[in-house]
């Protein structure tokens, strides 16, 4: 197929998730607005004068990136699994699956819907934040990169679960059982430094920790693992998800009798 | 070197076979399927190495019982259902090695609802539309010619779980034309639509193809098959039991019946040598008489019974009869 019917069907699958995403803002924008404002308040305000510094800064400015990525991650991921498997249980994937688009097309598009809504809730959250703190960003360009990086990483792992789902229940398993203990343990709400050495060699293979630290780098400058490898680790994590969507996708496994 | 001396007539006659040959080699399908099998990963044998041939610009029926195979081969065509062997072409191009290109040419009218129901028939067609890389602007034009030829024009921003049924088939019917296919692949699309609404949609489809769309129809009112379409496979246990042209199919039953209304009730059922007669109530008689048979003979026999006559009219479905006898007669259709 030519480019040009790649491209306005990639325009149209991006369209129907954007339109999706801001039809129901009250369940895609304003959720974690509204668990970050707590957060900020009861970690960032209250706990967090108690804890005082860490990594050089006042612990509410500490953890803006971790929560700001935290935001990233689970709508990104959120935001693919249930669009992609409310399709595919409604059956209305099939407007796609008999069309000429190629699967990368529609990898593509679902990629960039859900990267849209990551990134409209990671600047609600960042306007949240500076009602509570300052943030002066150091290095914009990683800080952009490694945002932009991350949403893609996890828009695929979504895709990956709605491929696989056969109900309802089985989109809740992974973010409850996986996503949310690694995110936690990823270094949002602390600095490794204050782990016992075992423990930190453990969170070293929590891939979550690479990402939020890439982040917080890119904001305040500070990291507690090499910001190379928070690239590389991404990049592994994208190129494996990448290949996978697409041979999921070409099988139709999941998709297709 | 001498030039070989051929005889002009047996140039002219190699060339006409040449070229002959050449067309039929060229010769291009609206869907060619050839030895398709598929057996489900529970085991169940749908299709059974059928093939089967479409000309382009043909309406073509495709019926079975349920659970024949129908939905398997119509899913193994739009590329919803991996074949397990064989193949599919869709105007040459092959459904499993150029997937893009045969989809490309296909619209398909699904037996089930398969949009997002949260979503306004308007944004359904144009997104349907962009997915075939039609532009915004065309699908938008598009969009107001099917959605007006099939009176949904009003209806596109209603949210569409809140339409009928049969404006939900025919919002289908509707999507499936915006890429403005050459094949047209309608799985039941009447099913459940009252039959003001049916006639029309039969209106709708006979003036696409009309103007060059094949159609390939399934449906479970057989009436509407011997209508609307020229050409028939039946479809039995995942086999073609028949591949016909209609007129052909038809010809072949040696037998018709007639439907008499009576002015006089009737009790019990005439008993004639060579004529068979079955009464639907006391007032409604069905002759069935071999074809050969002139009708004279019929009216003088009942006459001589003393049955009168009030007026007569063809069974209409006559296709009936004969998917009967092809398929097993205890199915359901």
């Amino acid at each position: 197929m030519s480019e040009a019917v790649n491209w306005v069907g990639y325009k149209t699958i991006v369209r129907k998730e954007v339109t999706r995403i801001l039809r129901i803002w009250a369940q895609t924008v304003v959720p974690p607005a509204i668990t970050m404002t707590l957060y900020f308040v009861i970690f960032g305000n209250l706990i967090g004068r108690r804890i005082g510094e860490m990594g050089g800064f006042d612990y509410m400015q500490f953890i803006v990136p971790g929560l700001i990525m935290m935001s990233v991650i689970t709508s990104s991921y959120g935001n693919m699994v249930s669009s992609f498997f409310g399709a595919k249980f409604g059956r209305h994937i099939e407007e796609l699956l008999i069309s000429p688009l190629p699967s990368w097309v529609i990898l593509a598009g679902y990629v960039t819907g859900a990267m849209a809504r990551g990134i409209m809730v990671g600047l609600v959250v960042m306007l949240v934040s500076l009602l509570f703190t300052r943030v002066e960003i150091q290095h914009p360009l990683i800080m952009v990169s490694v945002l932009l990086m991350t949403s893609v990483v996890f828009a695929m792992a979504g895709m990956v679960n709605a491929i696989f789902a056969n109900k309802f229940d089985d989109i809740a398993i992974v973010p409850t059982f996986i996503l949310t203990p690694l995110t936690y343990l990823g270094g949002v709400f602390y600095s490794i430094n204050l782990l016992p050495e075992v423990w930190q060699k453990v969170s070293t293979l929590n891939p979550i920790l690479y990402m939020v630290n890439g982040f917080r780098y890119g904001i305040l400058g500070v990291s507690d693992v090499e910001i190379g490898y928070a690239y590389i680790i991404m990049g592994i994590f994208a190129v494996l998800l990448a290949s996978l969507c697409l041979w999921l996708l070409h099988r139709g496994i999941g998709l297709r009798s | 070197m001498q030039d070989e001396y051929r005889n002009p007539a047996t140039v002219v006659f190699t060339r006409i076979i040449t070229a002959h040959r050449l067309r039929a080699s060229l010769h291009m399908y609206a869907l060619q399927v050839d030895n398709l099998t598929k057996t489900y990963a529970n085991g169940v044998e749908a299709l059974k190495s059928i093939s089967l041939h479409v000309e382009e610009g043909s309406f073509f029926a495709l019926l079975g019982p349920n659970g024949a195979g129908k939905s398997t081969l119509i899913g193994i065509i739009s590329s919803l259902v991996n074949a397990s062997s064989g193949e599919v072409r869709v105007f040459g191009a092959s459904v499993q090695q150029q997937r893009s290109m045969a989809m490309s040419y296909i619209g398909l009218v699904p037996q089930e609802l398969n949009f997002n129901q949260f979503e306004k028939p308007l944004e359904i067609i144009v997104n349907q539309a962009g997915y075939y890389g039609i532009n915004r602007k065309t699908a938008l034009k598009r969009a107001e010619k099917y959605l007006k030829q099939l009176q949904l024009w009003d209806k596109r921003d209603k949210v569409s779980r809140e339409l009928s049924g049969g404006m939900k088939r025919r919002l289908m019917i509707a999507r499936a034309m915006v890429n403005e296919p050459k094949l047209l692949i309608l799985d039941e699309p009447t099913a459940g639509v009252d039959i003001e609404i049916r006639r029309s949609m039969w209106e709708f489809v006979r003036e696409i193809n009309e103007n060059g769309t094949t159609v390939i129809l399934t449906t479970h009112y057989l009436e509407e098959a011997e209508e609307l379409c020229r050409n028939i496979a039946i479809i039995d246990h995942g086999e073609i039991v028949r591949n016909t042209d209609m007129k052909t199919l038809l010809g072949t039953l040696d037998v018709e019946t007639f439907v008499l209304d009576l002015r006089e009730s009737l009790l019990v059922e005439p008993q004639v040598e060579g004529m068979h007669f079955k009464l639907r109530d006391e007032f409604t008689l069905e002759a069935s008489l071999p074809k050969k048979k002139s009708l004279n003979a019929l009216f003088s026999a009942l006459d001589h019974l003393g049955v009168r006559v009030l007026s007569m009219r063809n069974k209409a479905n006559r296709l009936e009869e004969l998917f009967l006898r092809l398929v097993d007669k205890g199915s359901v259709i």
